[in-house]
């Protein structure tokens, strides 16, 4: 891309590409606030004509927006944290030569290929029914009396089924990390006489740097907007209404469409500040 | 300290043996080099001395105490590796400290142990940066100052020079030689590069598929080297190999005579042959001689500037004190 000749070239053909994401982008989002300033309610009467801020004030105002502020940011944070966790343990064990290592790999991605809707049913069905759920047979079997998990556990229970949902991605993409780590530099530090800790701290962790920012990063971006799993779980009621959950019900159950284009405002705001947090924080380990 | 003895180490992975039995005894102090072609187990013996791989078979004795099943950070050696195996996120200075601090050592000391190591080895002007910003023989010299801070009771070199470009490699080679003078403390030296370990070592130890061929300083496996193998490995170039008639003049199955040891003459000698490559080198030129019988091509060694060119005919004499002479076995006679 040196000559003046295959810059242009360059622009001209990325041109229809870059037209139609900002199309993709815009018209959405320009229509979104476009709503957001009207007083827009289908069922009563359709477009009411200009509401300035009235929208915006009433979300903000709501009772619900905080809270559900907050539980975006607990099921973010709580996924993150279980996904990277475990995903760098299991990366680790699964990069260790065993029997079927092949059959075991595959086992380790599958959940990723599971549509998220039917996911949180299965969870929901077969492993934390109150009664026929596996989690009440074993608590059962203990004599325990079983947990009502999506009413008593609620946020648990739902950070859990997106956890199991996005484990594989974070493992696949801490493995090939892994195992892109130069044996002889683990070598080398054990003959320095570092021990496995040490080892973890000094060598695999710094060497993980990297892939743990972009699990991070792509990570955020879907679970800001999670939905599927709630709405099949909880109905977004024990405490599990998200940012999203909550414009969703504006939108349908209220019939609000400006109330909820607001909404959709403040989320893309939401979005941009925990993008900035968290480029702040780990975008340095991109360049 | 670091008298290291190997009784009957064997080493295999899976059904594959690497390694038969082997003994192989090494002095305090020595500056041993392992050669031997590409995948004869150089590289492998080496590790199961380090503790990076566990014996199939037999004891390794560090210093007269058992080191058999010792983890490698408890035998009290360091090891160089071919690709340097720097820590890429620590500067210079924290991958020096690294084994210090895994040790506990007190900061002063540390210090006091990277400065002198650092002046040894010019590395003073670049203590604070990465590995990545520096050259090759630089990040060498950081590998070999992250081992001799420990003081360690041996040094294991796994072809530390294989990564460098000729000239540094001469430089490196002087120096590593330099710092064993200096240290006095073993060190064990694995390189494929006959060059390598004539010049540096006190005994040579010829490897071949795991199997010893040949323990000894430069200069006897140069003069009797024991079987056909050793006798083409040392020397450059190569020794060369004659057999059929002319061997068997000397009651031998084969005899061989290094290029060094041939007189050339354009008028009269004991083998005529032609000349085909020449290779001027300004103080020697090496001569691939063809149509002697046995051998082809025969190479020899002639002073500077010979005034013989491709398709000449010469004569060869060999000089027989330099004759070595190999059964059918390739074993040596004397
Ligand atoms: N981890 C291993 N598993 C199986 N075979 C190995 C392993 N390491 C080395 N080998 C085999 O052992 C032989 C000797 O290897 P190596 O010691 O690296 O040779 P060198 O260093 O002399 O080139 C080679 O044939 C190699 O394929
Ligand atoms: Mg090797």
């Amino acid at each position: 891309m040196a000559t003046q000749q295959s810059r242009s070239a360059a622009r001209f053909m990325l041109a229809p590409a870059v037209i139609l994401l900002l199309g993709w982008m815009l018209v959405p989002l320009i229509m979104t606030l476009w709503f957001s300033f009207r007083n827009y309610l289908p069922l009563r009467g359709g477009d009411l004509g200009w509401a300035g801020f009235d929208n915006y004030v009433r979300f903000i105002g709501s009772s619900s927006f905080w809270p559900s502020v907050q539980t975006t940011l607990i099921i973010v944070g709580g996924v993150l944290v279980i996904t990277i966790v475990l995903g760098i343990i299991l990366a680790l064990l699964l990069d260790q030569p065993m029997w079927g290592q092949g059959i075991v790999r595959i086992l380790v991605i599958a959940p990723f290929f599971v549509m998220p809707t039917v996911s949180a049913l299965v969870w929901k069905n077969m492993f934390m029914d109150p009664v026929n759920g596996l989690f009440a047979h074993i608590w059962k079997f203990f004599g325990a009396t079983p947990v009502e998990w999506l009413s008593q556990a609620s946020m648990q229970s739902l950070i859990m089924i997106v956890s199991w949902q996005w484990l594989p991605f974070a493992t696949l993409i801490l493995l090939t990390a892994v195992q892109s780590l130069d044996s002889e530099q683990l070598e080398a530090a054990e003959m320095d006489g570092a021990p496995f800790h040490s080892r973890f701290i000094y060598m695999i962790l710094p060497h993980l740097a990297r892939a743990i920012t972009i699990v991070v990063l792509i990570q955020t971006i879907f679970l800001l907007s999670i939905f599927a799993e709630i709405f099949v779980t909880t109905g977004g009621a024990f405490g599990t209404r998200t940012l999203s959950y909550l414009i969703f019900q504006r939108v349908l159950e209220s019939q609000n469409i400006g109330l909820g284009s607001a909404g959709g405002v403040y989320a893309i705001i939401l979005a941009n500040i925990v993008a900035i947090f968290l480029m702040r924080i780990v975008g340095k380990n991109l360049d | 300290m670091g008298h290291i003895q190997l009784k009957q180490v064997k080493k295999s992975f899976g059904d594959v043996t690497v390694i038969p039995p082997l003994d192989l005894e090494i002095n305090d102090g020595e500056f041993v080099v392992f050669v031997g072609p590409s995948g004869c187990g150089k590289s492998t013996l080496l590790r199961l001395i380090a503790g990076l791989e566990d014996t199939t078979a037999g004891n390794i004795e560090i210093d007269g105490k058992d080191a058999t099943g010792l983890p490698p950070a408890k035998r009290g050696l360091a090891m160089v590796f071919q690709s340097y195996a720097l820590y890429p996120h620590m500067s210079v200075r924290k991958n020096i400290a690294f084994p210090m601090k895994m040790a506990g050592m007190p900061k002063e000391e540390q210090d006091k142990r990277i400065a002198a190591a650092a002046k040894a080895l010019n590395l003073t002007d670049y203590l604070d940066r990465r590995p990545g910003q520096l050259s090759g023989g630089q990040r060498q010299r950081v590998a070999i100052g992250r081992a001799i801070v420990r003081e360690p009771a041996a040094f294991l070199f796994d072809e530390p020079l294989s990564n460098l470009d000729a000239a540094l490699r001469v430089g490196m080679r002087m120096e590593i030689s330099e710092l064993h003078t200096k240290l006095a403390t073993t060190m064990i030296y694995v390189t494929h590069d006959q060059v390598e370990a004539m010049t540096m070592a006190d005994k040579i130890v010829v490897l071949q598929a795991g199997v010893i061929e040949q323990v000894g300083s430069p200069l006897e496996l140069y003069r009797a080297p024991r079987n056909k193998f050793v006798a083409g490995f040392i020397g450059s170039p190569k020794m060369n190999l004659i057999e059929g008639a002319e061997a068997a003049k000397h009651n031998a199955h084969t005899i061989g005579i290094r290029p060094e040891h041939i007189d050339v003459s354009t008028t009269e000698g004991l083998w005529q042959g032609t000349v085909g490559v020449a290779e001027h080198l300004g103080s020697d030129t090496f001569m691939h001689i063809h149509g002697v019988p046995g051998c082809d091509p025969l190479t020899v060694r002639a002073g500077g500037e010979v005034g013989v060119k491709h398709g000449d005919t010469v004569w060869l004499t060999p000089n027989l004190t330099h004759l070595h002479k190999f059964d059918a076995q390739g074993l040596r006679i004397e």
